[in-house]
């Protein structure tokens, strides 16, 4: 299973720099990195999936995010219960005559067609990475021309502690610091 | 208080001397000039010492801090300025020296447009500095510079950049220094040991039969060597320390038995090997001390205290990991630690050192002069006092082995990054803290011609500095690797070398060139009594290899020790066999 982490940094010129520069420096495989605004003004939260199997550097990836300045708090939700999602969008060159099957599929998928013009087809869905793939490969038939995709982005179910809620200050308490970090990611 | 309006020149100046820094390395160019002609106003606050090269900056404000404990400065300008100070960042970084470099940037309103010197120095020293700012408000600048410092010299120590456009300086603003941080949400607090640590610490070291301390240059930086000695000696755990970790713990203490690794002492090497316990103590198990990882220290379990958590279970799997500061832990671990014995063990030890000391070449009687010998002497000759400084090399090794430090802070050395030319202008630093001590320079004739340039920085400060160029007309090191790995195929070691007495009369320096062991002592009380600067050119045996050693790729105790008998340094046909 990959590695999934969810990062709260601050908004400030070349963060995103340094967090690839560290994952390049360190020989980390990063699959994907999504980040945008939170709900805290000045403090961005981040999904980031890292393509480690290994316990011991996972928690290296962990302990060099969370020790950039820049980082606030770092969560490894690897194995929490989350709820992820993909976005994709989807350009088929399909003209009208093949438009009720591709209706058909694109429900099918709880997809939606958000563009239609004289040959081509935008179709859009935001689900879990295996939905996506089924539906990329089911359109496989329909001469797809185009895909864009986003990378993972995870939300933890259950209750927000309170984080960011009151002063930024505050985070230790869940998604930031945990001594028992260490051990987690030992054999 | 009157309300004081500075401009951001002039700001700079206030936040570095409100850090308690007095001493500035550094050198001028445009985009820092106004800077530079506001530093008339802070004289007598600061003084500037102007370099010769940006590099020398970084390795004197490194070296100072290492000195001294206090974090180092250096100025430049932007493009190649900046670019220079990169190496010295890199070697700062790699051993965690706090640091702040302070450079000119192009004005605000140009940067992109690859204006005149303009280099993206903030995006360049991503992966050599800790963290580093690029200021574009002038409303930012103190606070920014407030928490260069802190970030520098909190948690792991390490450098810092700020890099400052030019029109920043020229603007003004009412000046308010923060007296406390501003928020820094993204610090990481180490939280130490629980009670449960406590006593599993407590737990593992009764269980061993032996243990073994691993003392690295975190015991420097946690100022441990007290902690660290007690708890050696309740419960009788010897000691090895890295080459960072020199000084931290005194040479002469009977628990200490030198140094471990590629380059260190076999006894220790092989005490590593048989322990039961590790107690790595500030310390991250570079490739350097660890040998082959999969083989490493085999039988015995492991704690780690160390200050970084990102170095924790890093190359070796550790049993009992504790995030936190040294010193702390380990008087917290006292109290509950029972006295112990470990004769057996530390008799084990003497026996293995013993065997191995016959071996040596300080007790072998040699034609030429060797370059131990000069180090072995230079000790002797300073009684075990001087502060050292060594460049990287056969001489780094040498001196590690022959020079005994008995306190922490007198050995500075390049360990992580190992950069050539970092001993003249560290130790020219190290001469701005140390007025007291005695310091020596120790320098191959290889590393010496990468940073010659900055004698004139010597001269011109009349720096308190002893240089030493162990010279065997080689790159020692890179030879002894061709000799050894290569076939003794020499190539590119070979290196010619200046009149180093002629060229330090340049400098209108009386220098000595010495060739016999006999005039070592005799010439050293001669530099010794020079005021400023002074320079000894030692010629050593040319083929002289560094034993004992670890081949890479070989397993700890697997070390290669000094032939017997061996005139000219060559390795004998059989040691070349044990080699492969």
């Amino acid at each position: 299973m990959k590695q999934t982490l969810i990062a709260l940094v601050e908004d400030k010129p070349g963060v995103l720099n340094r967090i690839a520069s560290l994952f390049r420096r360190r020989n980390f495989n990063i699959d994907s990195l999504v980040v945008g605004k939170s709900e805290k003004k000045g403090i961005s939260r981040m999904t980031i999936v890292a393509n480690e199997v290994d316990r011991r550097k996972r928690g290296n990836i962990y302990f060099n995010l969370l020790n950039l300045v820049n980082v606030v708090a770092v969560k490894d939700v690897s194995e929490l219960a989350c709820v992820t999602r993909e976005f994709i969008f989807i350009k088929v060159h399909a003209g009208p005559e093949r438009l009720n099957e591709l209706n058909l599929l694109v429900k099918k998928f709880g997809a939606r067609i958000v563009d239609m013009g004289l040959e081509t087809v935008i179709i859009e869905t935001a689900d879990e990475k295996e939905v996506i793939d089924e539906l990329v490969e089911a359109l496989q038939p329909f001469n797809i021309t185009e895909i864009m995709r986003t990378g993972k982005i995870s939300m933890r179910r259950g209750r927000t502690h309170k984080v960011l809620s009151e002063k930024i200050n505050a985070t230790a308490e869940e998604v930031n610091w945990q001594p028992e970090q260490i051990h987690t990611y030992h054999n | 208080m009157d309300k004081r309006i500075l401009t951001g020149a002039e700001i700079i100046w206030e936040c570095i001397a409100k850090e308690g820094v007095d001493v500035v390395f550094g050198y001028p160019g445009g985009a820092i000039l106004p800077a530079y002609d506001a530093l008339e106003k802070y004289r007598d606050k600061i003084h500037h010492v102007l370099v010769r090269h940006e590099q020398g900056a970084t390795h004197m404000a490194d070296g100072y801090s290492r000195a001294s404990g206090k974090v180092g400065v250096a100025m430049a300008t932007s493009g190649p300025g900046a670019t220079n100070m990169i190496t010295g960042m890199a070697t700062a970084m790699m051993d965690s020296v706090p640091m702040v470099c302070i450079t000119g940037q192009v004005p605000s309103s140009v940067i992109g447009s690859d204006a005149f010197q303009e280099i993206d120095i903030t995006g360049a020293a991503i992966p050599v500095t800790k963290h580093n700012y690029l200021v574009m408000d002038i409303n930012e600048l103190a606070d920014t510079i407030k928490e260069a410092f802190h970030v520098a010299r909190s948690g792991r120590p390490g450098p810092v950049l700020v890099d400052i456009p030019k029109d920043i300086q020229n603007q003004s603003i009412e000046f308010n220094y923060p007296k406390s941080l501003i928020d820094m949400p993204g610090e990481v607090k180490p939280p130490g040991a629980t009670e449960e640590h406590l006593k599993t610490f407590a737990r593992m070291i009764e269980e061993a039969e032996r243990p073994f301390i691993l003392a690295g240059h975190g015991i420097i930086m946690s100022e441990a060597t007290q902690t660290v000695i007690e708890l050696s000696e309740q419960v009788n755990i010897p000691i090895g320390t890295t080459l960072l970790g020199i000084g931290g713990v005194p040479a002469s203490h009977p628990l200490v038995f030198g140094m471990m690794g590629m380059h260190g002492e076999t006894w220790v090497n092989q005490a590593i090997q048989e322990a039961d316990l590790l107690i790595a103590c500030g310390m991250r198990f570079d490739d350097r001390v660890t040998g082959k990882l999969e083989n490493y220290s085999p039988n015995s379990k492991k704690i780690h205290v160390e200050i970084d958590p990102a170095e924790i279970n890093k190359n070796i799997n550790v049993d009992l990991p504790i995030h936190g500061d040294l010193k702390t832990v380990l008087t917290q671990v006292l109290p509950l630690v029972k006295k112990q014995d470990n004769r057996p063990w530390l008799q084990k030890i003497d026996g293995w050192r013993s065997d191995s000391k016959g071996k040596d070449i300080i007790h072998q009687n040699t034609d030429a002069l060797m370059a131990a010998q000069v180090i072995r002497k230079i000790w002797e000759g300073t009684k075990g006092d001087a502060l050292i400084v060594t460049d990287v090399g056969q001489h780094q090794m040498l001196e590690a082995q022959y020079y005994e430090h008995e306190d922490p802070r007198t050995l500075l050395t390049s360990g992580g990054l190992g950069t050539m030319g970092f001993s003249l202008p560290a130790g020219i630093g190290a001469s701005f803290y140390e007025k007291d001590r005695e310091i020596w320079i120790i320098v191959g004739d290889g590393s010496f011609q990468m940073t010659m340039t900055e004698l004139g920085t010597a001269v011109q400060e009349n720096c308190n500095i002893n240089i030493a160029i162990i010279n065997n007309g080689y790159l020692g090191m890179v030879r002894q690797w061709q000799e050894m790995f290569y076939n003794a195929r020499y190539s590119e070691t070979p290196i010619l070398s200046p009149d180093y007495v002629k060229l330090a009369g340049a400098y209108g320096l009386e220098a000595y060139k010495v060739e016999e062991l006999k005039d070592v002592i005799p010439t050293m009380r001669k530099a010794q009594k020079q005021q400023g600067p002074s320079l000894i050119e030692f010629i050593v045996e040319k083929h002289d290899v560094v034993y004992p050693m670890v081949p890479t790729g070989a397993d700890l105790h697997q070390m290669i020790e000094r032939p017997l008998k061996e005139s000219n340094g060559e390795l004998t046909q059989e040691k070349k066999e044990s080699i492969k």
